[in-house]
C-alpha cells in the first residue's frame, strides 16, 4: 500500500511542476505511465476518467483523484490531490511575490511571449494521444471531429455537446 | 461551480467587480502569471487572489472555497463509476462514457484551436506549436524532454524578433 502511496505522490508531483499552460498538457505523459507502464488502469477508463473529470465542475486535473481512487481509495484520492496541487500553489505563492517586483521589466514579457505558442501545442497534443490511445469505433471518431468544430466556432455549451455526445454512442449501440 | 472552464471570468466579475478587492490590472497580472505557472489555471489564481488580500491564510481559504466541493463530487462519480463497472446495467454505461470521452478529446481540440487564434501570431510561434505538438503527440517524446528543448528556443525566439 506505502509504496502505491508513493509512487502516486512521486507521479502527479512531479507531473504537476510540468503542467504548464492550465493542466492539460500532463496528460500525455500520465496516460503513458499511469496505463502503459504501471498497469494502473486501462485505456478506456482512462478515457472515462478524464471525460468524467471535465464534466464535472473544478480543474480537468481533478483526474489524479479518480486515479488515485482507482489504486488506493481514498489514501489514494488524497495522496494524489495533495501531490498534483501542493507543489504548484507553494509556487505560486513564491512567484506572486517576485513577478510583484518585476513590475513590467521586459524579461517578464519575453516570458510570457514564449510560453504562449508551448502550451497551444500541449493543448492539442493532449487531443491527439488521447485519440490514438483508444480503441475508437468510427462513430466515435466523428463525435469527435463534430464536437471539435462545434466547439470551436459556435458558442456551444460543453455539458450539452458532452450529454449530446453520450446519446450518440448509446444509441449507436457503442 | 466551474463547469467546462469560464471559470476566470466568474472570478474577476466577484473580485474585481461586484466586491472591489482588487483592480483590473492587479488582476489581470494574476491571471498571466497563473498560466505561466505550472497547474490548473483558476487554482493558480485562486492562490494568487487569496495571497494577495489576506496572505497564507487567505490563500488556504479561497483554495479551499474553490476544490472542496469539485474534490467531492468527482470522487462520488467516480466511486458509482468504479461500482457500476461489470455490472448488469453496465452495458450502456461504457458507450455513454465512451460518447463524453469522444466530446472531451473534442473540446480540447477546439480549445487549441481557439487559443491558437487569438494567441499565435507569426510562423515562427506556429512552427513552436507545431514542433510541441508533434514531439508529444506523434513521436511520443516526453513531456519533460519536450519543454527542455522548446522553452529555450521559443524565449531565444521571443528575443530574436525584439522588444516584447
Amino acid at each position: 500500500m506505502v509504496p502505491v502511496l508513493l509512487r502516486l505522490a512521486l507521479l502527479f508531483g512531479g507531473l504537476s511542476l510540468l503542467a504548464f499552460g492550465g493542466g492539460a498538457g500532463v496528460i500525455p505523459d500520465m496516460q503513458r505511465i499511469t496505463v502503459d507502464r504501471y498497469h494502473w488502469l486501462t485505456a478506456p477508463e482512462f478515457l472515462a476518467f478524464f471525460a468524467i473529470s471535465r464534466a464535472a465542475p473544478g480543474p480537468g486535473s481533478l483526474i489524479v483523484v479518480l486515479i488515485g481512487q482507482k489504486v488506493a481509495g481514498l489514501a489514494g484520492a488524497a495522496v494524489a490531490v495533495l501531490a498534483m496541487f501542493g507543489p504548484t500553489c507553494v509556487l505560486v505563492y513564491a512567484v506572486a511575490r517576485v513577478w510583484h517586483r518585476a513590475g513590467g521589466a521586459a524579461w517578464r514579457l519575453h516570458v510570457e511571449r514564449a510560453l504562449a505558442p508551448i502550451a497551444i501545442g500541449l493543448t492539442f497534443a493532449t487531443g491527439l494521444t488521447l485519440l490514438r490511445g483508444t480503441e475508437h469505433g468510427w462513430v466515435a471518431y466523428a463525435v469527435t471531429v463534430v464536437s471539435a468544430g462545434l466547439l470551436s466556432f459556435t458558442e456551444l455549451n460543453p455539458l450539452v455537446a458532452l450529454a449530446g455526445g453520450a446519446v450518440t454512442l448509446v444509441l449507436a449501440g457503442g | 461551480m466551474s463547469f467546462g472552464g469560464g471559470l476566470a471570468a466568474w472570478i474577476r466579475r466577484e473580485v474585481v467587480q461586484r466586491r472591489g478587492w482588487m483592480d483590473d490590472p492587479q488582476f489581470l497580472t494574476g491571471y498571466a502569471l497563473s498560466q505561466l505557472v505550472p497547474g490548473a489555471t483558476n487554482v493558480n489564481l485562486a492562490v494568487f487572489i487569496g495571497a494577495q488580500l489576506r496572505g497564507v491564510p487567505g490563500a488556504l481559504a479561497t483554495l479551499a472555497g474553490l476544490m472542496l466541493l469539485p474534490v467531492a463530487l468527482i470522487l462520488l462519480a467516480g466511486g458509482m463509476y468504479l461500482r457500476v463497472q461489470g455490472a448488469p446495467g453496465y452495458g450502456w454505461v461504457a458507450p455513454m462514457l465512451a460518447g463524453m470521452g469522444a466530446v472531451a478529446i473534442g473540446l480540447n481540440l477546439a480549445t487549441g484551436v481557439r487559443l491558437a487564434r487569438r494567441n499565435l501570431r507569426g510562423i515562427a510561434a506556429g512552427m513552436v506549436t507545431l514542433a510541441t505538438t508533434v514531439g508529444i503527440a506523434v513521436l511520443q517524446i516526453s513531456l519533460l524532454k519536450v519543454l527542455l528543448v522548446m522553452l529555450p528556443v521559443s524565449l531565444g525566439l521571443s528575443l530574436w524578433r525584439g522588444r516584447a
